[in-house]
């Protein structure tokens, strides 16, 4: 394990995500931006004004500001009691909690409605209690629900973060505080809070470029008053064809990425210390807490998560009760009923098929590619790495719309391939992969691999036998991300796909464009599976020790 | 050791996991390469691509019999809505991504117009499309079918409420039609887009009147045609929403009936055909400039201007064939009469003023 920095074998390992980014991503990009500015009458017929301009940044900012302090809230104690607990309750609270994450925006769009809609579960259930006779409650296109929609989506972030920067801080300080007598408070306070500051900052970071590039919840669920920039990015680009206006937003927007995670890369490097396999199995610790005041919490906590899995939970019994007053499993059964004769549109079946295939190619791809650039950025000086780590974070922050008229103009022949909604998923996840792999590459102690040296392994052995076993629940993690990542991805999918290999989000975004009770339920029913797929994935994976708190 | 213990399940169960990944891989790989190699005709079809918006729908049946008289094999590209598919082909317009395109609309004929886009066509089908469709006379886009934005309303609930359904445009703003209407955003929606048009054609000048009215008259605006109908409309929602009136398509009470569950026979929503609130699309299909296969390209123009494919454009794609001959199936016939006045607004004041109608409607009813 040869670690020490050396700018030449980072660049070594660069090299292949490096050229995966360019086909992918740099070259569309760079085309698009080209031909905006030499084309003619892509312009703006409408100047836009300096007001303009800072209106759309200025919502942005503000509205990615507002969820991520909400989440962050919400994030850090249940992080804190993920922390203290171990086994079945960690598990599932971690599992159900990265749910949503993994939802595509269109299905979480039909989950808030079915929550909270003018006839949603929430109004029915208060209508009920209180005996009113007009629902109560009107919270569809109203900046509370954006900010619920972007807490319910990134908490999973900020709680698998969180907890786990917390599992690896060095109980001793802990336990000396005590002898000193500090209580748990001041024990909170002073000592964990602080140390846990870089991973706080990380995880908020992240939140926080998340809902800056919202654009699903913002546009089904806010609605036009709440203008992102990756919603007036496609107002511009569909429907005025102002490519010039659209490509300078997209810039601002790919900058301000940059800025971004330019300073998450320098918090996080900050805080990854080398560390063993082993101290994870360490036993709970007990938390100082009586009997009842566990109880309490863990139901309060129960509860929380409830709370938080509702819209879900409404999604799925509307899928059983749509058209019925009592339960009917009939828009599932429709799902095997091919009863029209169209071309080009393949059954729910071979939606399903083609979501499983995509995901497993783009978990093949993206994983080794992002293997490579965790080695790249963890064997780089300094300097480099801290241009590097942003770099290939960069597709998180591009508009998908933008990125989809670049693909048209410099993908050639491959621009109608089924094979590029795969590599389109790769691009989309390799940021994820990387974030997981990333802390554990890091904590990897070098006098292991010395050691192993020394003992006469050659590098690939001591890859294979002390690496690669370390590595493999991080690695896990990134392969079941990927997948899960392709699985619910909708925007880049929607601007590659041939509708004759339709994805399970394309299923369901093609259902709800046509009337009729049947097309809705097939709808839900698709978007029910979906989510149980995620769900069932996110447990088998927390099953594997080691795991839960490598992401 | 216990330690030990446990790493080696955990070893043995991601090694497991992964080697599940590659099988299924392996499996997914053979499977569909096996698929190949059984399906080698002697000589290849020639390759037509078609491209279009994602609502393009045709019979499997009806398309097979092209292929089969033309011993082609048609692929359809969806580009995304009607805009985005015009869009992407001007953007690739050096180097064609299709040989036909189906889609453009009259709101966008004078983009793909002036953007040089199609070559002429004087298809000898075209002698039995209705004149009035053909709105571009150098023939490079040729009309393929018709539909209508319009009102859609709830007839049960109206009658339950004991309130007339509303009769013209302007009694929606008043007091007793307060919140019942949902209309979507001219800049993100189709239909939004239509229907404010269809209000722009009818109002003249006083269009923002109209439109202030209605936002003081508690209008609800989402950002797509799908929320619109399936959350809020009472109908489409299955009764879950709370808005009785709907921006849609003349043919969404027929669709009603023929996606039911209940196997109802009536629509539980019906047209309102109010003058100045109906907007007439016609959709465009051309040849596209560049194309290898002009001689296939326009066989298959004439195909979509024939009567097996005009009549089967109705219960796929919910709207009606140019073809003034084409019989149409009974559900249209029924309840989906077509309105008689539809608002005309010039497709060259659409290309021109667009950009600036939609900032204007979004400052009377957004800000």
């Amino acid at each position: 394990m040869p670690s020490m920095p050396s700018a030449r074998a980072a660049l070594l390992w660069a090299a292949a995500p490096a050229a995966f980014l360019a086909v992918f991503y740099f070259r569309p990009l760079f085309r698009i931006v080209w031909t905006s500015f030499a084309l003619e009458g892509s312009g703006a017929s409408l100047d836009p004004t300096l007001g303009y301009w800072s209106r759309i940044l200025g919502f942005t900012i503000w509205q990615a500001a507002a969820s991520t302090a909400v989440t962050v809230a919400v994030g850090v104690p249940l992080a804190w009691w993920v922390h203290q607990v171990r086994g079945f309750r960690k598990r599932w609270a971690l599992g159900l909690l990265t749910v949503p994450f993994v939802m595509p925006a269109i299905v979480v769009g039909v989950a808030f409605t079915a929550l909270v809609g003018p006839h949603g579960l929430l109004n029915q259930i208060l209508m009920y209690l209180l005996s009113l006779d007009q629902p109560p409650l009107d919270l569809l296109h109203s900046f509370p629900l954006v900010i619920v929609a972007h807490l319910f989506y990134n908490v999973s972030v900020v709680v698998r973060i969180v907890a786990g920067f917390w599992d690896l801080l060095d109980r001793r300080l802990g336990d000396a505080a005590r002898v000193l007598g500090a209580g748990s408070w001041v024990r909170l306070w002073t000592i964990d809070l602080p140390l846990l500051l870089p991973g706080l900052l990380s995880a908020a970071l992240l939140v926080f470029l998340f809902c800056f590039s919202s654009f699903g919840v913002a546009l089904i669920l806010g609605g036009l008053e709440f203008t992102t920039l990756e919603v007036e990015i496609y107002r511009q680009a569909a429907s005025f064809f102002n490519l010039r206006t659209a490509t300078i937003l997209s810039l601002l927007q790919v900058t301000a990425t940059f800025l971004v995670m330019y300073l998450h890369t320098h918090l996080q490097s900050k805080s990854s210390r080398p560390r063993v396999l082993g101290v994870e199995s360490e036993p709970a610790r007990p938390s100082g807490l009586s009997r009842t005041a566990t109880l309490c919490l863990n139901s309060v906590v129960g509860g929380m998560v409830l709370v938080l899995l509702l819209p879900l939970i409404a999604l799925a019994l509307r899928s059983v009760t749509l058209g019925e007053s009592l339960l009917t499993a009939q828009h599932f059964v429709g799902l095997f009923r091919q009863d029209r004769d169209v071309a080009f549109l393949a059954s729910p079946w071979a939606a399903l098929g083609n979501s499983l295939k995509y995901g497993l190619v783009a978990a093949a791809v993206s994983v080794p590619l992002g293997l490579c650039m965790t080695y790249a950025v963890s064997r780089a000086p300094r300097w480099l790495g801290r241009w590097l780590d942003p770099l290939f974070l960069l597709p998180l922050g591009t508009s998908t719309v933008t990125l989809g008229l670049g693909y048209i103009l410099a993908m050639g022949p491959l621009r109608t391939s089924p094979w590029l909604v795969p590599m389109a998923h790769s691009l989309i996840a390799l940021p994820f992969v990387l974030r997981i792999i990333l802390p554990t590459v890091r904590g990897l102690s070098p006098s292991l691999g010395e050691a192993s040296a020394v003992l006469g392994a050659s590098p690939l052995q001591t890859w294979q036998r002390v690496a690669l076993p370390l590595l493999a629940p991080a690695l896990t993690v990134a392969l079941v991300f990927a997948f899960l990542t392709s699985l619910g991805e909708f925007g880049a999918t929607m601007l590659v796909a041939r509708p004759q290999h339709p994805t399970i989000p394309l299923m369901i975004f093609r259902s709800l464009g046509q009337p009729g009770l049947v097309n809705l339920g097939q709808a839900l029913a698709l978007s029910t599976i979906l989510m149980a797929l995620s769900a069932g994935a996110m447990f088998l994976l927390d099953r594997i020790p080691g795991v839960a708190r490598d992401f | 050791m216990g330690a030990n213990a446990d790493m080696n399940v955990a070893l043995s169960r991601i090694v497991g996991l992964w080697s599940g990944v590659l099988l299924a891989m392996g499996l997914a790989a053979c499977v569909s390469g096996g698929g190949a190699m059984v399906a080698s005709p002697p000589a290849e079809p020639e390759v037509l691509i078609l491209a279009s918006h994602d609502s393009f729908n045709i019979s499997e049946q009806v398309l097979a019999e092209f292929e089969t008289a033309h011993h082609a094999e048609v692929q359809y590209l969806a580009l995304g809505d009607a805009g985005a598919a015009l869009n992407k082909m001007l953007l690739s317009k050096e180097d064609p991504l299709a040989d036909v395109m189906f889609g453009v609309d009259n709101s966008f004929l004078s983009r793909a117009l002036e953007g040089d886009l199609f070559v002429a066509y004087a298809s000898p089908q075209l002698e039995g499309i209705a004149n009035d469709l053909r709105l571009d006379a150098s023939n490079r886009l040729l009309p393929v079918d018709f539909g209508f934005v319009n009102l859609n309303a709830d007839r049960a609930w109206f009658e339950e409420q004991g309130l007339p359904l509303p009769t013209s445009l302007e009694e929606l703003a008043q007091p007793a039609y307060r919140g019942l209407l949902v209309v979507q955003n001219p800049a993100t929606s189709s239909p939004g887009l239509s229907f404010l048009l269809a209000t722009i054609g009818h109002f003249g000048d006083d269009w923002p009147d109209f439109w202030t009215d209605l936002r003081l008259n508690d209008v609800l605006v989402t950002s797509g045609w799908s929320e619109a109908y399936f959350t809020h409309f009472t109908v489409g929602s299955g009764g879950t929403g709370d808005r009785p009136l709907v921006v849609s398509y003349s043919t969404s009470p027929p669709a009603d009936v023929l996606f039911a569950e209940d196997g109802r026979e009536i629509p539980a929503s019906v047209n309102l055909n109010l003058k100045g609130g109906t907007f007439r699309q016609i959709e465009f299909v051309g040849i596209v400039q560049g194309t290898e296969r002009l001689a296939l390209a326009q066989a298959f123009v004439d195909f979509m201007l024939g009567s097996t494919f005009q009549e089967d454009i109705p219960l796929n794609m919910f709207v009606y064939p140019a073809l003034t001959a084409a019989a149409l199936p009974d559900l249209f016939v029924q309840f989906a009469d077509i309105p008689s006045d539809p608002v005309h607004v010039d497709p060259v004041d659409i290309e021109q003023n667009r950009e600036l109608w939609i900032e204007q409607w979004t400052e009377i009813m957004l800000r």
